[in-house]
């Protein structure tokens, strides 16, 4: 009997436990003599404040580690200070998709930049690029490809990328701040206005005057009276509570505003043609002039949305958690609505209406990444450039020197490549 | 017995559409007390809860500590309210930590993201409930009673003294029910919390809580402990339930009757 129980004590029987401080799996005898915990020397204290926080044993590694802070005098050694700093943290950006989403950015301006009836290489772009900061002094290209490359590839592709990018985060943000995962930056009448005020802006030109510079500023205004009635009908009949009536809302408005627009549109069938190409959208004309009227909104509108990853994953909790958790829903909903909005007019302003960026970039990144926010708003923006600025080299060269409609590019392309990711992966997230 | 009052609530009606789904309902309730709301369905048990959260527009008066819900931000009343719904939206794709993070929200400014305060309030949250294993596992991932006691993590790490639960064993096998309430009650003793839930159950609600309150088409009915309060009658008046109440060692047992029919054939 003796010698069993001594036996026991040299082996006592080990139990396999996950540690509850750092995850590890460890052997326990649950407190029977003989475990290897008795050989720690723990400070009153730290048992004492260790048991409130735990209710189960720590692996070796972890206990030992308040032993020996214990020892050394030191008897401050808390919990709290002895937890790893990586302990609980958000994922965010993974880093690995993070630089994917910098070198498909990188990669795909430097092509479109490259890509013309004169081909220039990555390598003259960075050297050219060079010569045009100060006190540096490279090998320059010769003045017509300067000017190629500057004044007339340049402010074309970065247009395109402002103009992606800001689709694509403001469509991660209708879909997060909605909880709808077909919401895109057009749902709440944007689209609908900037037509209506592009079709006016074309018919009513007075012949001397020059469309092309009241065309962007009269399609801004209708967007934001597009959005703004949306909104103040949805309110007026109590839909700052529910999300799905101010959706209601956004398509009467978009439905008055079509109808509007193609009245005016038949009166005038003379504009027929431009009204139809400025509604596919396309970055034919842009200039740096173009580049610099809609920079700084889609930079603010981009760095509100930017500051809302955190709210927006709080949003997915539902309205009434997220009250719960201290958000007031409706300012936080006409706040991101607005950004967002004001952002995607000015966009559209230079752009016309390109379908497709904001339901399929945002889509594409929760598919492959992860569903938060935290990761989907920040990807999608460096996506949405990335995949705007080759669809519109593909628009350029598929039929040069014919151009085709940008939307059309981005729907044929950005279709089945999105089939493909839908397909490949199992779980469609909502 | 002068402990410190938690919640007053002070002549409680909410409307909703037409229809006045909370009566009056006058209640005080003490800090670390365990209150459960009872009744029948649609009695009010859930808008009541609302009310306290400031969810619902109301009339009537509720104070948190002294102070008046109408007066205080949304903000303010998360500091002092966590309220677990019935059922917790849980995105499927989010991790245990970066849900439980989510209930540090009050805290944080509003463009902010978590300080190590909130970090190390949330690992707390987390070891306190055995949830370290989990902790990087999705939500989708978890089984009932594991969610349960995500959402309960997420719940202590918003660090409110007043707890508010809305039927938190519904979705529970029996054992699971009673570690869920048994860790519920340990944390009201360990930190010192106010609970107030809505249960179903009526004898879990007579052995978990202090005392109970029992709602019937928005009226506050009855209160007290769970001897006084659970009888017979009452029981068929306001459930329309022919039951048998059974008192031993304390504990009171509510066991539904059913006559015997004789047999069809």
């Amino acid at each position: 009997m003796t010698l069993r129980r001594d036996v026991a004590v040299l082996e006592p029987d080990l139990r396999r436990k996950q540690c509850l401080r750092c995850g590890n799996e460890f052997g326990c005898a649950q407190g029977e003599p003989g475990c290897w915990c008795e050989s720690i020397v723990l400070s009153r204290e730290t048992l004492a404040e260790l048991r409130t926080l735990a209710d189960d044993c720590l692996c070796p590694a972890c206990l030992s580690g308040f032993a020996e802070r214990g020892n050394g005098g030191r008897t401050g050694s808390t919990w709290a200070k002895a937890i790893p700093h990586a302990a609980v943290r958000a994922r965010g950006v993974p880093p690995v998709w993070g630089v994917c989403a910098l070198v498909f950015l990188t990669g795909s301006l430097l092509l479109a930049l490259g890509t013309g009836p004169v081909a220039i290489g990555p390598a003259a772009i960075a050297r050219s690029a060079l010569t045009h900061l100060p006190w540096v002094r490279v090998h320059r290209l010769g003045a017509l490809e300067d000017a190629i490359l500057w004044q007339v590839r340049a402010p074309r592709v970065v247009l395109a990328a402002l103009v992606g990018g800001m689709l694509a985060i403001a469509g991660s943000a209708y879909q997060g701040v909605f909880r709808n995962p077909l919401a895109d930056p057009y749902l709440l009448g944007v689209a609908a206005g900037a037509g209506l005020g592009a079709t006016i802006a074309i018919a009513y030109a007075p012949p001397g005057s020059r469309a092309g510079e009241l065309l962007p500023l009269s399609a801004f205004v209708g967007a934001i009276l597009g959005v703004g009635g949306a909104y103040l009908l949805g309110r007026s009949v109590g839909a700052a509570r529910t999300s799905s009536t101010l959706i209601l809302a956004g398509v009467t408005v978009a439905a008055f505003m079509t109808a509007a627009q193609t009245f005016v549109q038949q009166q005038h069938a003379q504009t027929l043609m431009s009204v139809y190409s400025w509604l596919l959208g396309g970055f034919g004309s842009a200039d740096w002039h173009d580049v610099a009227l809609v920079f700084p909104y889609i930079a603010v509108s981009t760095a509100v949305l930017l500051l809302h990853q955190r709210v927006l994953d709080v949003l997915s909790l539902g309205d009434e958690e997220a009250g719960s958790l201290g958000i007031d829903i409706r300012r936080v909903r006409l706040l991101i609505v607005l950004a967002a909005t004001v952002g995607t007019a000015a966009a559209v302003s230079v752009s016309g209406l390109i379908g497709f960026v904001g339901i399929i970039v945002p889509h594409t990144i929760r598919l492959l990444v992860s569903t938060s926010y935290r990761a989907v708003v920040p990807l999608s923006l460096l996506a949405g450039a990335g995949f705007l600025v080759l669809a519109d080299v593909i628009a350029r060269t598929a039929l040069a020197p014919a151009e085709l409609p940008i939307g059309v590019v981005t729907a044929f392309f950005g279709a089945p490549f999105f089939a493909l990711v839908l397909r490949s992966t199992r779980t469609v997230p909502g | 017995m002068s402990r410190a009052v938690a919640v007053e609530v002070q002549e409680l009606t909410v409307t909703l559409g037409r229809s006045q789904v909370v009566r009056e309902v006058t209640a005080t309730i003490h800090r670390g007390e365990w209150v459960a709301l009872i009744g029948p369905n649609g009695a009010g048990k859930t808008t009541t809860l609302r009310a306290l959260a400031g969810l619902v527009s109301f009339a009537g008066q509720v104070l948190l500590d002294g102070r008046a819900v109408v007066s205080s931000s949304r903000r303010q009343i998360a500091r002092r309210v966590a309220l677990l719904p019935q059922n917790p939206q849980s995105p499927p794709e989010l991790t245990v930590a970066e849900y439980v993070l989510l209930g540090r929200t009050p805290h944080i400014g509003y463009l902010a993201t978590e300080t190590r305060a909130d970090r190390l309030a949330a690992e707390r949250a987390i070891a306190r409930l055995a949830l370290r294993p989990f902790a990087e596992r999705t939500l989708g991932s978890l089984s009932g009673g594991e969610l349960q006691r995500a959402v309960l993590a997420r719940a202590l790490a918003q660090e409110a003294p007043i707890l508010l639960l809305d039927e938190p064993t519904s979705a529970l096998d029996l054992g699971r029910q009673q570690q869920a309430l048994e860790l519920v009650d340990a944390l009201r003793r360990d930190d010192r919390l106010t609970v107030i839930a809505a249960m179903h159950d009526l004898g879990l609600a007579g052995q978990y809580a202090d005392r109970l309150l029992l709602l019937d088409r928005g009226r506050l009915v009855a209160q007290g402990p769970a001897h006084e309060v659970l009888s017979e009658e009452r029981i068929a008046t306001h459930y329309n339930a022919d039951v048998e109440i059974v008192h031993r060692n304390g504990d009171v047992f509510v066991l539904p009757r059913r006559e015997v029919r004789p047999c069809a054939r």
